[in-house]
């Protein structure tokens, strides 16, 4: 591996943290962005989950349509494919968990299965092959690298905004915006802080 | 246009995917324990703690295991308690039953308000101004807290202080733990002498604030014959385990606040 190739891949890994962010720049995976964020340690095991899951997904359905799909000419099948092969890996790193991580288990609880409808997943695993084939030398490892960046970004955005959440919670709001209304403000403001990281990572290519 | 393709191509991984999966929840699968399981089935579901473990089904693990015995849990009662023995084999068992107390007798003619209090309806919140709106900071401000954490209808709220009918409590802590003052405890449910209230200041400072409030004389300490009181802190203690319910000292309080639990 060559210079070159670290440096595209450390930018590749940065770019999907700060300016690509899944969360706060394409608005993926918003539910659980709200409804697991109320607390720092749940939104820790949340991301993790979703960061292992991101990867691993990523690992298969990526030979899966370049060998795959692409050479029996079923790119239309993607979204289906894609579904069931994360739906299956869920359910495969849930019983992982019981068997040898049963405190994460339990930890986690309902969000591990609620993964496999999170559309930031779909989301990585789908956005990577249209990066792809914009840019031939976007091959499998610099796919891995994107979802891994992805799954961190995932996480950034999630730590962010449970200490964000943690400080509304003692604000003294108006009536008519309590609860999710000035959660939803909050998002926002988060997500143009993060556009001030557009173009930081263009230089460093 | 040929449609076998997709379907056998979306056929066969969903199958192989079905297959990893099966293989994966017999090869990691983890051993289940069926009396913990069972147990849990027999206990109320009501998580509320009051048995000392994370919920029922952290009881129901301990049971199982043999750490725990059964009839710890208030809200099931006896019968729940009969079942768990029964699965466990390990013959009868004593239920001990408990019942909540609001240790504070200050209704609106023992007590005053210090302030005009016009903000949030809640014990809670009231409790962060100036030690509470009533005169005396330990005693019951009467805004219900209690009642709204009680699932079984057992608290009520009649002349500014709250009010715990033993019939009804089973013994699930809620409105222990969501009052500000701490005043509401446990007591064994049995006929015994109970000191109605929680105030520790000196005697004079105690009737400044309350008419029938604890000044620590200790005239029930001296009277009792099974040495089951004690005054600390300026405030007299019942040990239910020796209280015998004679009624002497309720007779000598000179400020009646030790009363007979009526059962």
């Amino acid at each position: 591996m060559d210079g070159q190739t670290v440096k595209t891949l450390v930018a590749i890994f940065l770019a999907a943290i700060l300016t690509e962010n899944y969360v706060l720049n394409k608005f993926l995976g918003i539910c659980p962005f709200l409804g697991v964020s109320k607390k720092l340690d749940t939104a820790l095991g949340m991301s993790c989950a979703v960061t292992v899951v991101m990867v691993i997904a990523t690992a298969v359905t990526w030979p899966l349509y370049t060998y795959l799909l692409v050479p029996g000419e079923l790119e239309y099948l993607q979204t289906v494919v894609f579904i069931l092969v994360i739906a299956a890996l869920v359910q495969l790193l849930e019983t992982v968990l019981r068997k040898f991580m049963p405190p994460l288990y339990n930890s986690l609880g309902i969000y591990l299965p609620l993964i496999t409808t999170n559309c930031a997943v779909l989301g990585v695993t789908m956005l990577v092959l249209e990066k792809g084939a914009a840019d031939p030398s976007f091959g499998y490892l610099q796919s891995l690298v994107n979802a891994l960046g992805s799954g961190v970004g995932f996480l950034v955005a999630m730590v962010l905004f449970a200490g964000v959440r943690e400080r509304l919670e003692e604000c003294d709001i108006p009536e008519t915006f309590r609860g999710l209304p000035i959660t939803l403000v909050a998002a926002s403001l988060v997500a143009v802080s993060f556009l001030g990281f557009g173009g930081v990572v263009d230089r460093l290519l | 246009m040929n449609i076998i393709t997709p379907i056998l191509i979306v056929g066969i991984i969903g199958l192989l995917a079905g297959v990893v999966l099966a293989v994966a929840s017999i090869l990691l699968a983890v051993p289940k324990d069926e009396t913990a399981e069972a147990l849990e089935e027999i206990l109320p579901g009501a998580n509320c703690g009051a048995c000392g473990f994370s919920g029922c089904s952290g009881y129901a693990a301990a049971m199982s295991k043999g750490e725990a015995k059964p009839g710890l849990c208030s809200p099931g009662g006896e019968e729940t308690a009969k079942k768990c023995a029964e699965l466990l084999g390990s013959g009868a068992v004593s239920m001990e039953y408990k019942t909540a107390l609001v240790h504070c007798m200050g209704s609106y003619d023992n007590t005053t308000d210090k302030m005009i209090y016009d903000g949030i309806e809640s014990c809670s919140a009231a409790a962060f101004l100036a030690g509470g709106i009533t005169s005396c900071r330990y005693g019951c401000m009467g805004m219900g807290d209690c009642v709204r954490a009680c699932e079984y209808g057992a608290v009520s709220v009649c002349n500014g202080v709250a009010k715990i009918d033993p019939q009804k409590c089973r013994g699930c802590s809620k409105c222990v733990e969501a009052c500000p003052k701490g005043m509401i405890q446990f007591v064994p449910l049995k006929k015994q002498a109970v000191v109605r209230c929680s105030n520790c200041d000196k005697g004079k400072n105690t009737m400044q604030v309350c008419k029938v409030g604890c000044i620590g004389c200790k005239k029930c300490e001296k009277t009792c014959e099974a040495g089951a009181v004690t005054v600390q802190d300026n405030l007299a203690r019942v040990d239910p385990d020796q209280c015998t319910g004679c009624g002497k000292c309720v007779e000598t309080c000179p400020r009646n606040v030790i009363t007979l639990l009526e059962i």
